[in-house]
């Protein structure tokens, strides 16, 4: 057997051929190199110059942080980011699990219960602000409809309050994700393997107890996505202050999205909004990490 | 056209070696089994000689022709997969006549093919179906369709009847001896069943972590296993393994075997100089279960055999055949014996054990001692 | 799948049911209010809706407001409605989503079907694009477009949308590629399928599913961007977002909440549609995008 042929060389359509798989990858990859991790780092370089309209790269060390938590609107959107982080998250995961468990008992006309729990996530945060800016407006909104039924000392003037615009937030926010979280809890609870259940029904379960102490566990991975996703929209979120309220009365509802837009864009403070943005990505970095860590070390032991 | 050598081939991803220094000759027209463990390397080296993985060192080449550096398109192979592979939208007759396509063969040479494939197959009525609408074996005998369409010089088979279920199992094994019988093309088989292996190859490649531990026909591999490993590995139920020692009694080399009520010696083949060299050590005793039998009233006086009885632990009737188990030196030993010895749990029952073909292992290398 | 009241008595379970539909109507009831409310606050006159009732439904229907919204409301200086901003969204949307969408394909088939050394650690390089809150990269993005000429412009939000969208799409098809199984790529090379062949000819006339999904998921996230519209675009050529955002904020002249309602719903509509049309594979795309992510 060793009149073998002359080895074939490998032709260069060949090799290219090869290299096929890297080259299409190639361009997504140096897109993301440069547009996601070399504009971090460029926006980081930003919050440590004196930039204002234009960028200037003259550093000045920590000079925009300390501005920036100096500055008073900065702490209220902190602030308020705590306060609808937390509303937000908590009354969509509370809202979410309830509706879920409830449209699980094989409930007649599910489908359309759920399009109609679900068909906000559909809409813009613009639409949504707009529309409940309208509900919510003192004088001809849900103020007027109490007092129509008679009530006529109430008011409920959030939008235009300083002390309560940002709960006004929390309302629009939760209504238009809490469905998306319901669906994310069906998924979950339609996963579950019927035989546990049953299981726990001859052990004498009663069902208050099973969903309790059995279900409700076992969703937990849904729980870490939710909350995830949920403080992944808190933090970013924007849109839905920008058609509410505008970050008002005053500053009362500003958010960090709407902080670092008015300083990076509208007031020409382009070092400020540079640390701003990167207090932003320090946030989602600090709430996704250790969720992940702990999800992922779980997984591990499991 | 259709021969297959293997020379020196390693392969390494890394520093963790897979296939070390494999070395495999194929004769045109041979039906050959790689068969093994899983992680033993023989669906890598299958992949390999497809060239869907990289060779690290040594050659491969087909008819001749060294195709280390071919892409698997210009090998003149084909193969049929464990999980199909059919193109899940196209049916039947576009799935067989891929292949030409690609190959820009022309409508009439198609036609030809597509005949000559129905025709083999049986699968005439099946040609505007769907995958997704075929059965199991249905789908099976598409991707061996597939294969055959291009007519290539080789035949790679991955584990192609493991999900099917036992019953189909058989018959397609069937039906892929008599394709074989037909058309005459090399096939290499990779399975990890040693009965599939025995009833479909003209030969048998027993591979583990690697390597090639045996090659041979089903009959040589079965009664002549050049390990432990292969021992254990052909034949079903298994080959017994029995630790003990070596003693002579009566000029002859044997071993001692006790039952739990008394020591009988059992007399090794004269055959086997071996064992002299290992009087008062440990070797391991291989009997296959249908040397330990129920005593046959019209056999003829066997001259290689010894009468025992011994108390049956576990009675399992197959059928044809009852199995029990007994106990010998502490290990359970598995012996076939006839439904009509009428065998029960707990008691006794007289046994014939044929010596020449049992085997001897070295305890520690596990290799033959001959 | 379980329920609630199966051990309870006949008495007590229907009861129970009773308590459950209860609930959910009311909730459903609730979640209607916000679209029912501006559906007829649209179509009454200005007139009713200062003397009416916001839930109340209008005594007699005009459309008024709608063809104001739509051709001649106010939005910022500009007042030429939302007709031009609506198609201006068209015309970024509809190119962005078929980039991005293509491109994540392309990355989904490589990552899954010819992994190669390194291939899964790039994935997760690319993957952190989902994590990150975009208000990071404005700053350095809209210099780079002022630079390439593409600041305000459509094709400058097209590549903005196709940039930051690509890990979604790219994880969409990466989940979905990774159930096809690795031999039938065997298979193809050993038929003689090149790497293009195969994708065009076996995976992608396998893919409308998560194709609609990665559609649908674009589509909306596009269209109901707000961010990248406002930084990134100015005049006529606002998105519609935008434009709506400005139509309601505007402070000269009369307040018309019939009009802000009228172009909220404008805006809503095409994902609205979406929604009513695909809204199961609308679910898919959110769930997978998001679980997995």
């Amino acid at each position: 057997m060793d009149d073998a042929a002359p080895m074939p060389r490998r032709s260069a359509l060949d090799s290219l051929e090869a290299a096929l798989p890297k080259i299409v990858l190639g361009p997504s990859l140096l897109v993301s190199l440069i547009f996601v991790y070399g504009f971090i780092a460029w926006t980081a370089i930003l919050s440590f110059t004196k930039s204002r309209m234009l960028p200037n790269y003259e550093f000045v060390g920590l000079y925009q942080y300390v501005t920036l938590f100096e500055n008073e609107r900065w702490w209220v959107a902190l602030k308020n980011l705590c306060v609808f982080g937390g509303l937000f998250i908590f009354s969509c995961l509370a809202v979410g699990l309830i509706l879920a468990i409830l449209l699980d008992q094989k409930i007649r006309a599910e489908g359309w219960l759920r399009s109609i729990y679900l068909y906000p996530m559909a809409l813009s945060f613009i639409v949504t602000g707009t529309a409940w800016k309208w509900i919510l407006n003192p004088g001809l909104g849900v103020e007027r409809v109490v007092q129509q039924l008679g009530f006529p000392g109430f008011t409920f003037d959030w939008l235009v309050n300083p002390q309560m615009s940002i709960y006004a937030v929390v309302i629009a926010g939760a209504w238009q994700s809490s469905g998306f979280v319901m669906a994310l809890f069906l998924a979950g609870l339609r996963g579950i393997d019927d035989s546990i259940i049953k299981a726990a029904q001859v052990d004498g379960a009663s069902m208050p107890r099973i969903y309790w102490s059995i279900i409700i566990p076992t969703l937990r991975p849904v729980f870490f996505s939710a909350v995830m996703i949920l403080a992944h929209i808190a933090i970013k979120s924007f849109d839905l202050v920008m058609a509410l309220t505008g970050g008002g009365p005053g500053f009362s509802s500003d958010l960090p999205a709407t902080f670092m837009y008015a300083f990076g864009f509208t007031r020409n403070q382009v070092g400020l909004g540079a640390a701003s943005a990167m207090m932003m990505l320090a946030t989602v970095v600090a709430v996704i990490v250790p969720l992940m860590y702990s999800e992922v070390r779980r997984h591990r032991r499991g | 056209m259709g021969a297959l050598s293997i020379r020196n081939v390693v392969k390494r991803y890394g520093n963790v070696t897979i296939l070390k220094s494999i070395n495999l000759e194929v004769r045109d027209g041979e039906f050959v089994i790689l068969v093994g463990p899983s992680g033993c390397g023989k669906s890598t080296l299958l992949n390999m000689i497809a060239g869907l993985d990289t060779v690290s060192e040594g050659e491969i080449a087909i008819g001749g022709r060294v195709v280390n550096d071919l892409p698997p398109k210009d090998r003149d192979i084909a193969m049929v997969f464990q999980s199909y592979a059919l193109y899940p939208t196209m049916n039947v007759r576009e799935n067989i006549l891929f292949g030409l396509r690609i190959r820009k063969a022309t409508p009439p040479q198609m036609e030809e093919a597509l005949a000559r494939v129905a025709k083999t197959l049986q699968m005439e009525h099946l040609l505007d179906r769907k995958p997704s609408q075929l059965s199991g074996g249905q789908r099976q005998r598409v991707a061996m369709g597939r294969a055959l369409a291009r007519d290539p010089a080789l035949f790679l088979f991955d584990e192609p009847l493991s999900n099917l279920d036992a019953k189909l199992r058989v018959d397609m094994r069937t039906e892929i001896k008599l394709l074989h019988d037909r058309v005459k093309t090399t096939i290499v088989y990779v399975t990890h069943d040693q009965i599939e292996a025995m009833t479909l190859g003209d030969r048998i490649v027993v591979m583990k972590d690697g390597e090639v531990r045996q090659v041979g026909s089903p009959q040589e591999v079965y009664d002549d296993p050049a390990d432990l490993f292969v021992a254990g590995f052909i034949g079903s139920p298994s080959m017994n393994f029995i630790r003990c020692t070596v003693e002579s009694r009566d000029g002859r080399l044997g071993v001692g075997l006790h039952d739990g009520t008394g020591t009988f010696f059992v007399p090794a083949p004269p055959s086997i100089t071996g064992l002299s060299e290992r009087a008062g050590r440990e070797v391991i005793l291989g009997i296959r279960p249908e040397q330990i039998t129920d005593k046959d009233p019209y056999a003829g006086a066997n001259p290689h055999s010894i009468e025992q009885s011994a108390r049956i632990e576990v009675v399992q009737p197959t059928g044809p055949d009852t199995l029990v188990l007994i106990r010998l030196n502490g290990t359970p030993v598995t012996c076939r014996v006839h439904p009509g010895a009428n065998p029960k749990a707990s008691q006794p029952l007289g046994l014939t054990f044929d010596l020449s073909k049992v085997v001897f292992f070295d305890p520690a290398t596990e290799k033959r001692i001959r | 799948m379980a329920e609630f009241t199966r051990a309870e008595s006949a008495g007590g379970r229907a009861f129970g049911r009773v308590i459950v539909y209860g609930l959910l109507v009311l909730v459903a009831i609730y979640y209607l209010m916000p679209l029912i409310v501006m559906l007829t606050t649209s179509v009454k006159s200005l007139e009713e809706i200062r003397a009416g009732n916001l839930v109340a439904l209008p005594t007699s229907i005009t459309f008024d407001a709608w063809s104001k919204a739509w051709g001649t409301a106010c939005t910022g200086a500009d007042c030429s409605g939302l007709k031009g901003n609506f198609w201006a969204s068209m015309n970024f949307v509809l190119p962005a989503v078929v980039i991005s969408t293509l491109i994540g394909a392309f990355n989904g088939y490589v990552l899954t079907l010819w992994r190669f050394k390194g291939s899964d650690a790039l994935f997760t390089i690319m993957l952190v694009g989902c994590f990150i809150p975009f208000q990071v990269v404005l700053l350095p993005m809209a210099q780079t477009l002022g630079w390439l000429g593409l600041a305000n412009t459509t094709p400058g939000l097209v590549f903005v949308h196709v940039v930051y969208g690509l890990a979604f799409t790219t994880l969409f098809f990466r989940n979905f590629y990774v159930s096809v199984p690795e031999e039938m790529v065997k298979a193809a090379r050993i038929d003689g399928a090149d790497f293009f062949t195969i994708f065009w000819r076996i995976i992608l006339p396998l893919s409308p599913p998560i194709i609609v999904v990665c559609v649908i998921w674009q589509f909306t996230q596009i269209w109901n961007d707000f961010l990248f519209g406002v930084v990134f675009s100015g005049g006529e050529r606002q998105p519609i977002t935008v434009a709506l955002n400005n139509l309601v904020n505007t402070s000269t002249g009369v307040k018309e909440y019939n009009v802000d309602m009228a172009a909220a719903i404008i805006a809503a509509l095409p994902t609205l549609f979406v929604y009513v049309v695909a809204g199961k594979y609308f679910v898919r795309g959110l769930t997978a995008g998001s679980v997995k992510g």
